[in-house]
């Protein structure tokens, strides 16, 4: 659990990262006002990385554009070495898996019907889950620890429950990148550490973790490296090392804060008044 | 299934209503399915003529006027009935699922009151041949479907299904009020019962033409349905989870939504506005089945044929003259409604 495992050593070689925005801005429906504006980013590859910015900073949008949702309205963005216009539907969610925030849900879906979705990119527009893709869905919440739960509506679920079988069917995907929005905005402390577990699992397997948070201590515990934004704009990306220090936080949140470490750890607290 | 000795009565008479019931949700469809068969069957025996309830097919081979009379004029009666309870429940639980809303109907886009106000016109001012209601209706119905679509479309603020429903509501309530308008012009002693007995919705006087003039809209229609039932889950997610997982939500949910209205807008067309088949059943049938519409939507579909021909064969026999079918499904499917709701089994998160 030590986080300087792995800490970010660079880019490897000349590659550039598994993500890469250059010039990147948008706006909603053509409004004049950009919401992000002029982004140039390189998300390395293989790794957890952190966007950190306080409530309306733009990270969800971020996580949008990447996604594709969402188009720039100038700028490029490359995935993977390749133009992301340049991908399919199906090529783009057999490489990409979203974990959304607070998922709204209207059915009593089974966590096993829940989960075998999926694998959708990996049928055909008509086609219908089989056998093979029970399997996967079946392992893939062994690999959570929620198998027990398979047959359960979803509804029933806790929050935390909940926020793992996301995770799971997002898993059956089988993607290289996974992208998460505030995946720890609901959890408890236990829920929070599977999870966090979980993420750190993934990196090391070669998924380059991606996610939105708020909360920077979240960031120091977990990600190795980090983008900082503020008002639609990246004020600073880096290894997490070299970004927390009291003076880039305090620009990130507009508040003056005080950044300690304890046993090799940053925590980021607000000066008592 | 053999119960284990040794347990008590009670322990015993629990495990094997288990076996039943595990064995019936296994074998759901096939149950439906023959049930529906048995129903479509059943339904051509029942009636007033030649015996006043029932008649047995031995009358059938003897009497050449009863036979006559089943095969032209209660065959294809039936036959639209169950067309038209499968149309209504399937596609009542397509737009439950793409509109990722448990309360809505297949009517709701302005179908159903368009396909009121064109029969009204026909009625009239065009004639009262039951092909000409038909095509006016069915074209009204699609205006309907048309204008609600276009209205949401230019719509600046909410989701696209909020837009979808307000604008659907919108239209709807401007083809009542045009409804009203014609009620208050038409003869009161010629035009004026043609068109609420239209209104009420039954199938008397459907003939094999009628029949016909359905199949070119609602087998596509439920083809189209059918074949994407699975991916409705997706669609049924939100728009960017269902987009991280391979979909076009936009695109994919119009399309179900045309072929499902399209289907419905032919079918209330010949029935008139027959209520409630397309609410209830879909939360009957994912009560069957669970909310995975790769069961759940055929299941909709046979319990829809079923629930419209058992109501279909009472409106027959319950008095002497009919009772309109409209009536008779919203009886019942209120009442289930309510039961469902006390049973607590409907839940509605918002």
């Amino acid at each position: 659990m030590n986080p300087d495992e792995k800490a970010w050593t660079g880019p490897s070689s000349a590659q550039s990262g598994i993500i890469s925005l250059s010039r990147v801005s948008f706006s909603y429906n053509g409004k004049e006002q950009d919401v992000l504006r002029d982004l140039t980013l390189d998300i390395p590859a293989e790794t957890i990385t952190a966007i950190l910015g306080p409530n309306g900073s733009g990270k969800t949008t971020l996580l949008r554009l990447m996604l594709g949702v969402v188009r720039p309205r100038q700028g490029r963005i490359q995935i993977a070495g390749r133009w992301q216009s340049s991908y399919s539907r199906r090529e783009m969610s057999q490489l990409m898996a979203l974990v959304p925030q607070n998922e709204h849900i209207p059915f009593d879906f089974s966590v096993l019907e829940y989960v075998l979705m999926g694998r959708a990119p990996y049928l055909s527009p008509l086609g219908m889950p089989g056998d093979g893709d029970r399997q996967i869905a079946i392992e893939s919440l062994q690999a959570i620890g929620l198998d027990h739960l398979r047959e359960r509506p979803l509804p029933n679920l806790s929050g935390g429950e909940r926020q793992l079988v996301a995770v799971a069917r997002a898993l059956v995907q089988r993607p290289r990148i996974l992208l998460l929005d505030e995946p720890t905005a609901h959890l408890d402390l236990g829920n929070k550490s599977r999870l966090l577990e979980i993420l750190r699992s993934l990196a090391v397997q070669g998924i380059s973790v991606i996610l939105t948070t708020h909360d920077p201590s979240l960031a120091a515990t977990i990600a190795s490296f980090a983008v900082l934004m503020r008002h639609g704009q990246i004020l600073d990306a880096g290894p997490v090392d070299r970004l927390f220090t009291a003076e880039k936080l305090s620009a990130t949140y507009g508040v003056s804060v005080q950044v300690f470490q304890i046993d090799g750890r940053r925590i980021v607290l607000l000066p008592e008044g | 299934m053999t119960v284990p000795q040794g347990y008590s009565a009670a322990t015993r008479l629990a495990l094997r209503r288990e076996s039943v019931s595990g064995l019936l949700r296994r074998h759901l469809l096939l149950i439906l399915g023959l049930a529906c068969l048995v129903a479509v069957g059943v339904s051509l025996l029942v009636g007033r003529y030649p015996a006043s309830l029932w008649t047995s097919p031995g009358v059938l081979r003897e009497d050449e006027l009863a036979r006559q009379l089943v095969l032209n004029l209660r065959l294809p009666r039936v036959l639209t009935a169950c067309l038209l309870g499968m149309t209504l429940a399937a596609c009542g639980a397509v737009l439950q699922m793409i509109f990722r809303n448990p309360l809505v109907e297949p009517g709701f886009l302005g179908v159903s009151q368009g396909a009121a106000f064109g029969a009204g016109l026909s009625i009239l001012y065009l004639g009262s041949a039951p092909l000409l209601i038909e095509g006016t209706a069915t074209i009204f119905a699609c205006l309907g479907l048309t204008v609600s679509y276009l209205v949401a479309r230019r719509v600046r603020y909410g989701g696209w299904i909020l837009r979808l429903v307000l604008s659907g509501i919108a239209v709807s309530a401007l083809f009542s009020s045009g409804v009203g308008v014609l009620k208050y012009l038409a003869d009161p002693l010629t035009q004026l019962p043609d068109l609420v007995l239209w209104m009420l919705g039954g199938l008397w006087g459907v003939t094999w033409a009628d029949f016909l003039y359905i199949l070119p809209l609602v087998i596509p229609g439920l083809v189209v349905v059918i074949l994407m039932r699975w991916r409705l889950n997706l669609l049924s997610l939100d728009d960017e989870t269902s987009f991280s997982l391979g979909a076009a939500p936009g695109r994919e949910r119009t399309l179900v939504l045309v072929a499902a209205v399209a289907a419905t807008a032919s079918v209330v067309s010949v029935a008139g506005v027959v209520g409630w088949i397309g609410l209830i059943i879909p939360h009957v049938a994912r009560r069957l089945t669970g909310a995975d519409a790769q069961r759940a939507v055929p299941a909709s579909l046979l319990l829809g044929g079923l629930f419209a021909l058992m109501c279909d064969a009472l409106s027959r026999i319950l008095l002497a003259g009919e009772v309109p079918l409209g009536i008779l499904t919203s009886f019942f499917g209120a009442l289930l409604f309510i039961f469902m709701m006390l049973s607590r089994s409907i839940r509605v998160q918002r």
